[in-house]
């Protein structure tokens, strides 16, 4: 057995990762062809590189088959129930920072709060018949944070990708999704709510509670953390 | 954990004692639509019930209660009045807490009935005190419908009024909102602004989206409207706050809750109901004088109760979920009948956590 550390097989964030993991002398880096998701390791003994999209790593973490993963804290939010008992945050990366937004359009001079989205929403169903539709991926934090924050009369549709041309294209009234700038929000006539802020999240490097670890895998964690002064 | 065939027995002990009280055993389907369910309680039901879907039905839920379902089968072909019974699965979704079963038992009772609903409260009241009474089981009371009489007497905007009453079970909400309509809260900067602006869609830029700009003109009229309205007065807001902390045993509360009455006669209607339920519970050999009440009891979990409230839990095993729990929904009738209505009251028991509690005794 080994080590495994599932990384994101692509992007800035893939190279981002690599960057950050030279820095503590350990060279990270994909064997083959671009089109072949196999890695290799150096500078560290017994620790296997596992190429994964972003968005699986919580899971692969959660199921205990990898035992390190780079990925989100909003992707580990949104798809791991009681994330703390499962995953343990080792050390944020610096790169990577986004947050988890409410969005309206920029138009609705009178919603600047939470307060007004929700006499919005209540008003909106009864013109329109149905409850207001929240376009996003992140349907557990967005529920849980309006739960929380007492708004009523909406409903979340379901949106994968270009989340934030919903609202024109009116499939949606509202929009919660990641901004890392907020340009892409104003290119859109979109505008974030006071107090719509939901989460801050970045890159970070987060450890398996379940996945099985022998003596040899142990070293290769402690020498890891030692490289990056983590505890 | 008892066993599943214990559990089954154990069920159909309660059920047939609810029988013998008059009820009618019902069954309901365990696939629900998931729309009715979503429209009564908002997407919040998600994060509790299973959904599932298929490309021909679209999206169904694994029935989270009995309640919608059976009020649902009275209203299309119910005799009146009724007493129903039934027992199942019910499933919820536990993503807080992995202790918590997500798929349990459920024995209900449920009164479909015009005549003297307070005589009706203290049947079902009755009926579950007298089953669970060898359990040694803590009751709590509460009435959901005295908050509502003393919003609906406010002396304030129907707008107001109405904001209040939509946001009765969360609580959060419902306190920002009374603290802005008092006065309490300073309005924020941004909302002076809009409501000083000459004309405030001057810099909105693009129109888009289904939400059009007679929708937004609609929202700043009203917030003008409330604007000019005279704040809520610090008197009632202390009624309000002094009705949601009555919490005592239930001849000491009523005494409370008429004192109260007297500078806010609104709620004397709902006093005297709860006066005539502690009559008719009486009645029925339940000892009032050590019974509790709470008049907020109820209020975060028990969506769709608009009046008697009441739950049985195992003291000194806060881990436990209520071992059984009801009230009355007459909203939700009227909600579900599609322009009919009927008074109604019921409860649900849990066998599993009856046999539990017995095994540890």
């Amino acid at each position: 057995m080994s080590l495994k550390l599932g990384v994101p097989s692509k992007g800035r964030l893939m190279e981002k990762t690599f960057d950050w993991f030279a820095k503590g002398g350990i060279t990270l880096g994909r064997s083959g062809s671009d089109r072949e998701y196999a890695g290799y390791v150096q500078g560290i003994d017994n620790v296997e590189l596992v190429l994964l999209s972003a968005g699986e790593i919580p899971r692969e973490l959660a199921a205990g088959r990898i035992h390190l993963g780079v990925t989100g804290t909003d992707l580990v939010r949104e798809k791991l129930g009681q994330w703390e008992h499962r995953v343990k945050e080792l050390a944020e990366l610096g790169f990577g920072q986004a947050d988890l937004v409410l969005a309206v359009p920029a138009c609705w001079v009178d919603v600047g709060t939470l307060d007004d989205l929700d006499a919005a929403a209540a008003a909106f169903r009864l013109r329109h018949g149905f409850r207001m539709r929240i376009a996003t991926k992140y349907h557990r934090l967005v529920r849980d944070f309006l739960r929380e924050n007492g708004v009523a009369d909406y409903q979340l549709m379901d949106s994968q990708g270009a989340t934030e041309g919903t609202v024109k294209n009116e499939t949606a009234e509202a929009i919660a999704d990641i901004t890392s700038t907020g340009d892409t929000l104003r290119a859109n006539h979109l505008k974030i709510l006071d107090d719509g802020l939901m989460l801050k999240s970045q890159a970070t490097l987060f450890k398996s509670r379940v996945a099985p670890m022998e003596a040899e895998d142990r070293r290769a964690l402690e020498t890891l953390k030692a490289k990056f002064g983590l505890d | 954990m008892p066993k599943r065939a214990a559990i089954r027995a154990e069920a159909e002990r309660l059920r047939h004692l609810f029988e013998a009280a008059g009820a009618v055993p019902v069954e309901t389907s365990v696939l629900q639509p998931a729309e009715v369910l979503l429209d009564l309680y908002g997407e919040d039901i998600r994060a509790r019930a299973y959904v599932t879907s298929d490309a021909l039905r679209g999206e169904q839920m694994l029935r989270p209660d009995f309640t919608v379902p059976v009020v649902q089968m009275h209203m299309e072909h119910g005799a009146e009045p009724a007493r129903y019974t039934y027992s199942g699965a019910v499933f919820r979704r536990q993503e807080d807490d992995a202790a918590r079963s997500n798929e349990y038992t459920q024995v209900g009772f449920e009164i479909f009935e015009r005549a003297a609903p307070e005589a009706s409260d203290a049947e079902v009241f009755a009926l579950f005190y007298d089953i669970l009474r060898p359990l040694g089981l803590r009751a709590a009371t509460g009435d959901i419908g005295i908050l509502m009489a003393a919003v609906d007497g406010l002396q304030t905007t129907d707008r107001r009024k109405a904001a209040l009453r939509r946001h009765i079970w969360r609580p959060r909400r419902f306190r920002a909102l009374i603290d802005r309509f008092s006065g309490r809260a300073p309005v924020p900067e941004a909302r002076k602004a809009l409501l000083a602006a000459g004309d405030p869609m001057a810099n909105a830029g693009a129109m888009i989206g289904l939400r059009g700009p007679d929708e937004i003109a609609a929202r700043i009229r009203a917030l003008r409207e409330d604007q000019a309205a005279a704040p809520i007065s610090g008197a009632e807001v202390d009624l309000i706050d002094a009705i949601l902390a009555v919490r005592e045993t239930s001849l000491n509360a009523l005494e409370r809750l008429r004192d109260i009455a007297v500078d806010m006669p609104a709620i004397l209607p709902a006093v005297d109901r709860l006066a005539a339920r502690l009559d008719a519970m009486e009645a029925r050999g339940i000892d009032v004088k050590t019974l509790d009440f709470e008049a907020s009891y109820g209020r975060t979990q028990m969506e769709y109760y608009d009046g008697f409230v009441f739950g049985f839990s195992a003291e000194g095993r806060p881990d436990l979920p209520l071992v059984a729990s009801g009230g009355r929904y007459d909203a939700l009738t009227r909600q579900l009948g599609r322009g009919r209505e009927i008074p109604a009251v019921g409860g649900v028991i849990r066998p599993d956590l009856v046999l539990g509690l017995e095994g540890a005794q």
